[in-house]
């Protein structure tokens, strides 16, 4: 009887042990989407703003500059749930406009043009490596949140549910020269 | 910014992720990063100041060849105190799923990781048992680098989740700079690689060079890489085999020199690569390379633009196309332009650029990189 009672203790003592570890996992994993979701904001605001600043110049043509203002300038004004949107616009327009690598080569040529075209480069890479990453933990959150063992136990307590951030971030062909 | 790479392999032995990552931390050394190599490595064996050795390494047949690979208390111990002292902004850990010092990392640390994944290999069935052993730790995992699209697909297949592609680097000028040696010019072929492992793909060079040699009575093979080599010419008619010389193995110096002197560079591996820095490699010193098609050097060659392609496996084709391309000069020049101007996006410059924009992405605003408490926090808890 009381081996019994012993081992029953010991058991649920384990599953406790278990379940408080696999609650660990899941708050590491909130956290990290958290970080990641931080970091996509920082690079997507750092590309909006560089192409403001492109557009603003007067180094590219007045029809590019206002596809290109129009656009950043909505990226940064969007509301959360057009987000997603307004910066795949924004992509579309660093394309249409950055498609030819002798647009590229004319931003260069002006004064302090080597810079913001670096600037601009760099931002256009790291945008969809911040959205890979973060993606990537979303993936691992979602697919331990779907566990009976979560589920059952409310091991997520009232963390919301994450989702992906699904946008397109192609890069400008003439910005990003990359093996794919 | 502080960077811990991990590397899963023993420094002692020569091997594609070990120069890599001496390559990495010296590139980033050179920017004036702080850089922290932790490896396995014999007691005796000179390390670069750079390295801090994790103990010697345990000879274990792992992934289809004997690795040598760092496990068990004493090892966990290290990286533990390692993880410690370093402070690091970011750890970098290179082949996190095999089952060395990369997953001890992983398990130990908590904060930035960065990881890259080097291997591409099919589906195993004991990667599909060992899932749940290797999830909680790659979950810690903030962000995933593939070396190759193939490296990538075999992690997506097998781990979920997905990754950037940033493809191993190589000093392009280092090897475009190397004088050619003028007993290693005039029809030679080459090949570079260990001797005795049949991946390496010599036996099928073997098969195709009687052909070879008797339609370009002047062509000569140079083979450089260490294992028999009375053994790998016991195919080869008695006549043929001082028209294949052995060079044993040679110093990074030489390999540029040869690199640049060959006519042609044949590169016959079977399998199991899943990036090939030496088509890179021989593409920065100018050689016209061909190479067998596998997903991971189609890819390199950009799909057979920069270099030409072969049947794996095939010694026949592999003979018909060296012959054609030691009778063509105008195509082995041609090949030689396109590769230079290719293998530009593999130079340190542009791939170091690239994982130092990972490093950036993953540590703006997050903590510096620690033990994981919640393992170590648990046996305190219970008084142990």
């Amino acid at each position: 009887m009381t081996e019994t009672l012993i081992w029953t203790v010991v058991a649920l003592i384990l599953i406790g042990v278990y379940l408080s570890w696999t609650a660990g996992r899941l708050d590491r994993l909130h956290s990290r989407i958290d970080a990641a979701r931080a970091a996509l904001d920082a690079q997507l605001l750092r590309r909006a703003s560089v192409t403001q600043e492109l557009a603003t110049s007067g180094v590219l043509d007045p029809a590019a500059s206002i596809v290109l203002y129009e656009a950043a300038h909505a990226a940064r004004q969007a509301e959360e749930d057009h987000r997603e949107v307004a910066e795949s616009e924004l992509s579309q327009a660093l394309r249409a406009v950055f498609g030819e690598p002798e647009q590229v080569e004319l931003v260069r040529e002006a004064p302090g043009g080597p810079e913001a075209a670096e600037e601009l480069a760099a931002a256009v890479r790291r945008v969809p490596m911040a959205r890979r990453f973060h993606n990537d933990a979303v993936r691992a959150a979602r697919a331990l949140r779907r566990h009976r063992k979560v589920r059952w136990f409310r091991l997520a307590g009232h963390a919301p549910f994450p989702l992906a951030f699904e946008m397109d971030d192609e890069p400008p062909v003439a910005l990003a020269d990359r093996p794919a | 910014m502080r960077i811990g790479i991990v590397c899963p392999y023993s420094w002692d032995v020569p091997g594609g992720v070990q120069f890599h990552i001496r390559d990495l931390a010296e590139h980033l050394i050179r920017l004036g990063h702080e850089v922290s190599v932790l490896a396995p490595a014999d007691e005796e064996t000179p390390l670069p100041p750079y390295v801090v050795s994790a103990g010697r390494a345990v000879p274990v047949p792992y992934n289809g060849s004997v690795a040598r690979l760092n496990f068990g208390f004493l090892s966990a111990a290290r990286v533990r105190r390692w993880l410690h002292d370093g402070t690091f902004d970011v750890v970098h850990i290179h082949e996190p799923a095999s089952p060395s010092l990369g997953l001890l990392t992983c398990w130990a640390a908590s904060g930035p990781i960065v990881a890259t994944f080097h291997t591409s290999n099919p589906r195993s069935r004991a990667m599909i048992a060992a899932y749940p052993i290797l999830q909680p730790a790659l979950e810690k995992i903030s962000a995933r680098i593939a070396v190759s699209e193939y490296a990538r697909r075999t992690l997506v297949e097998h781990l979920g989740g997905d990754a950037v592609l940033i493809p191993n680097g190589v000093d392009v000028d280092f090897f475009a700079r190397a004088e050619p040696k003028k007993e290693w010019q005039g029809e030679t072929l080459g090949f570079i690689g260990r001797i005795d492992e049949p991946r390496k793909g010599l036996p099928v060079l073997m098969r195709a060079l009687p052909r070879i040699l008797t339609e370009r009575p002047g062509a000569r093979l140079l083979v450089a890489g260490r294992g028999d080599e009375e053994e790998a010419v016991a195919s080869l008619p008695p006549e043929m085999r001082s028209r294949v010389e052995f060079l044993g193995m040679v110093s990074d110096e030489d390999k540029a020199r040869l690199l640049r002197s060959v006519d042609v560079y044949v590169a016959p591996n079977t399998g199991g690569e899943s990036f090939g820095i030496i088509l890179v490699e021989a593409m920065s010193a100018g050689a016209p390379v061909l190479a067998a098609n596998l997903d991971a050097f189609a890819q390199v060659l950009d799909q057979g633009g920069a270099g030409e392609l072969f049947a794996n496996e095939d010694a026949d084709a592999l003979a018909g196309a060296a012959i054609r391309l030691l009778g063509d000069e105008t195509r082995r020049a041609e090949l030689s332009a396109r590769g230079s101007s290719h293998v530009r996006r593999f130079d340190w410059s542009t791939v170091g650029a690239d994982i130092l924009a990972v490093y950036e992405t993953v540590t703006d605003g997050a903590a510096a990189v620690d033990t994981d408490e919640r393992v170590g926090g648990l046996r305190a808890r219970l008084g142990l």
